[in-house]
């Protein structure tokens, strides 16, 4: 999902993730996670376990902000006003949601410009779904419903994370989320009603964003390696092959609604399973996105170091006119 | 009151400024300094956006001929849009952008406040909720203008070019032609004549403070408002009316 | 200039008058000027507030974690300061 590299084998991962290095404090840490309550940013924690937060929450706040430049590639497009406020709104609550999560981190010893470096030096990853370009209107929809559909799906769970500044700010992520897909599929709804090129504009983004959006639940849960730890640490409730499922079967019906077909001749109604079968995700395809090789990754990560490059003059500036400030009013008191 | 031609005209240009300036901001978005003023450029844009819409659908409403917010923003060429030339030009950088939006902002708070007591009661109500976004929108560009002006060094020197760059294009704001008398003599909105004093009062001390140097006034003259605009619009437009443009009749 | 990041700021909002501020998260600042426009913009979208109070991250003081247990577990066994704790007969229970 968005913190999908999570689910990458990391080069020096921990050897002993639950190694214990204060055995009362970790006891006292265990009771609380396994009767469900909740940890603050002060208390005592597993390394560890501060890592894998610190490495979840900065890559879904990557995510975030990342995720601005797909949609906000046709904000300035927008066919109508009314589409052009709700676009806006969409992307600025994104970024909202960025600066959330960077402050949740924050409170586990780290700096938004820590975070922020490295991103922009290629250390840090972020949801790939975001290198996938945005090449039509109908794309902006199918963004809201598919890919803000598979982020709520996710993100819903973490709302009852075991980290209290995570949990809280992913409640108001979720309630802030709950406009974006219908949005998109309310855009949908009204390109499907219109004209017939209108309808292949929605036919073919949903070909393009299918099975990506299916993707970012991540790797199948036999191949991915934090899950067992972080199901563990209560920083992941449901694993990355339930959701994808739960997904796919809320998602099929909407689908049906809209009049659009998915790009699956094997997606089809399992009654013994009481799911929808659906076909061979190419995971080839996934890890090179993932690993740098996707349509928009340089772009992407360039964009976002521009903004922060030229932004700096303007940081600079604002704490040197506070210091010069402070200054006068020390030396008129 | 029967609808003049001038009265069309002057809340068409409100839109119009509304509409163009609120489009600039909305490129910053995803792009801005630092997240926080992300936030606050997207908020800024929205307002402006939300204006627009009210008043282009006014402008369409006195108009009579079944133009709504959309085909006006969508549908008309260059030479029929009104806005202020200011507000076309390119955001170019966080200083330009928040020194236009400080003298733009403070020139739409005095307007405002005059439109309140409008004889056009509908302009009147789109004041009273436009006057509060305003003075926001002022307050937040006037303090960066200080920021930055009273910054580091490079700081002063981009708001001082900005300035430099921005200023000869206040001029517009004052310009009258018959339009502007028409709408005067019926009680729609202030002369702008009576605004430059108070405008000038009310920006002068925040570009001081700024230790920004104020540029005297040239010959220079732009002509947006009247339908004569800079090269930048018909790029904006293109931008902007593209859909609407392709797919003829389409809804969205 | 050797601080390049923009300090922390703790933004708590009244939601409605009759309700306490509330915690609801933080914001980056130069300033207090800029921390409580940004805090607007990030934390009052949707009409969630009608006051905003930030604090400089800094300046707040806060009880140590590791102290929990002399700070708050004497409370536990005041029992008689729950109204709960006094059985009365039932017609003049509502009390
Ligand atoms: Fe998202
Ligand atoms: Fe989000
Ligand atoms: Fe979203």
């Amino acid at each position: 999902m968005y913190t999908q590299a999570l689910d990458i084998p990391q080069q020096n991962a921990e050897k002993a993730p639950r190694a214990v290095e204060n055995p009362a404090y970790q006891a006292e840490f265990d009771a609380k996670i396994d009767a469900g309550g909740y940890i603050e940013a002060k208390d005592w924690m597993p390394e560890a376990y501060r890592k894998t937060l610190v490495r979840q929450i900065s890559q879904h706040a990557h995510s975030e902000i990342v995720g601005m430049l797909p949609e906000g590639n046709w904000i300035t497009r927008a066919p109508t006003l009314k589409r052009k406020a709700i676009l806006l709104a969409k992307v600025q609550d994104e970024g909202g949601h960025g600066l959330y999560l960077y402050a949740a981190a924050e409170t586990l010893g780290v700096s938004r410009d820590e975070l922020l470096d490295a991103l922009h030096t290629g250390k840090a990853k972020y949801s790939s779904i975001f290198n996938y370009p945005t090449l039509t209107w109908a794309d902006i929809g199918v963004i809201g419903w598919l890919v803000d559909g598979a982020a709520i799906m996710n993100q819903i769970p973490l709302c009852k994370c075991s980290y209290g500044p995570y949990a809280r700010a992913m409640v108001r992520i979720c309630k802030e989320e709950s406009f974006h897909q219908r949005q998109g599929y309310d855009l949908l709804l009204t390109m499907m009603k219109g004209t017939q090129e209108q309808r292949e504009m929605v036919q073919d983004a949903v070909n393009r964003w299918w099975w990506p959006s299916i993707m970012m639940f991540g790797p199948h849960d036999k191949d991915s390696v934090h899950s067992g730890q972080s199901a563990r640490w209560g920083i992941k409730r449901i694993s990355n092959d339930d959701l994808r499922q739960k997904f796919v079967d809320a998602t099929v019906k909407q689908a049906e609604v809209l009049g659009v077909t998915m790009p699956d001749p094997e997606l089809k109604w399992n009654e013994e399973r009481g799911h929808y079968d659906f076909g061979a995700i190419d995971w080839d395809e996934f890890w090179n996105v993932v690993n740098g090789h996707g349509q928009g990754n340089v772009d992407r990560l360039a964009a976002r170091v521009k903004a922060w490059e030229d932004g700096a003059w303007v940081r600079e500036a604002a704490l040197e006119h506070e210091r010069k400030r402070a200054a006068r009013e020390h030396q008129a008191a | 009151m029967t609808t003049t031609p001038a009265h069309i005209e002057y809340v068409t240009r409100l839109g119009d400024n509304a509409l163009i300036l609120g489009q600039r901001m909305s490129e910053w978005c995803g792009h801005a300094p630092v997240l926080e003023e992300d936030m606050a450029l997207a908020n800024m844009s929205l307002d402006l956006i939300g204006q627009a819409r009210m008043l282009l659908t006014h402008a369409g409403k006195l108009e009579g001929k079944g133009r709504d917010e959309d085909q006006l923003a969508f549908l008309r060429t260059e030479m029929h849009y009104r806005n202020l030339t200011l507000c076309e030009l390119p955001n170019v950088d966080f200083g330009r952008t928040m020194v236009r939006n400080f003298l733009f902002a403070s020139l739409q708070v005095l307007l405002w406040e005059r439109l309140l007591a409008s004889s056009d009661t509908e302009l009147a109500a789109i004041a009273a909720k436009s006057l509060k976004e305003a003075r926001y929108h002022a307050q937040h560009a006037g303090d960066w203008v200080v920021r930055l002006g009273d910054g580091t060094a490079e700081s002063h020197e981009r708001a001082q070019a900005a300035l430099d760059y921005l200023w000869p294009y206040t001029a517009e704001f004052f310009a009258a032609n018959p339009t502007d008398e028409a709408i005067a003599a019926a009680g729609i909105g202030p002369a702008w004549s009576e605004l430059e004093a108070a405008w000038e009062a009310v920006v002068v001390p925040v570009l001081n403070e700024a230790t920004l140097t104020v540029p005297a006034r040239t010959p220079f003259k732009s002509y947006g408002k009247f339908g004569r605009h800079s090269e930048h619009l018909g790029h904006l437009l293109s931008e902007m009316q593209y859909l609407q443009r392709t797919y003829p009749g389409a809804q969205w | 200039m050797e601080r390049k990041e923009w300090p922390l700021w703790e933004v708590f909002v009244r939601s409605r008058n009759g309700l306490d501020h509330k915690h609801c998260g933080s914001v980056h600042a130069p300033d207090a000027k800029l921390a409580l426009q940004v805090a607007r913009d990030v934390y009052t979208r949707r009409q969630e507030g009608v006051s905003i109070w930030v604090v400089e991250a800094g300046n707040i003081v806060a009880s140590d974690p590791d102290a929990k247990p002399e700070l708050f577990d004497p409370a536990e066994d005041k029992i008689y300061r729950h109204p709960t704790f006094y059985q009365l007969p039932d017609e003049v229970n509502h009390m």
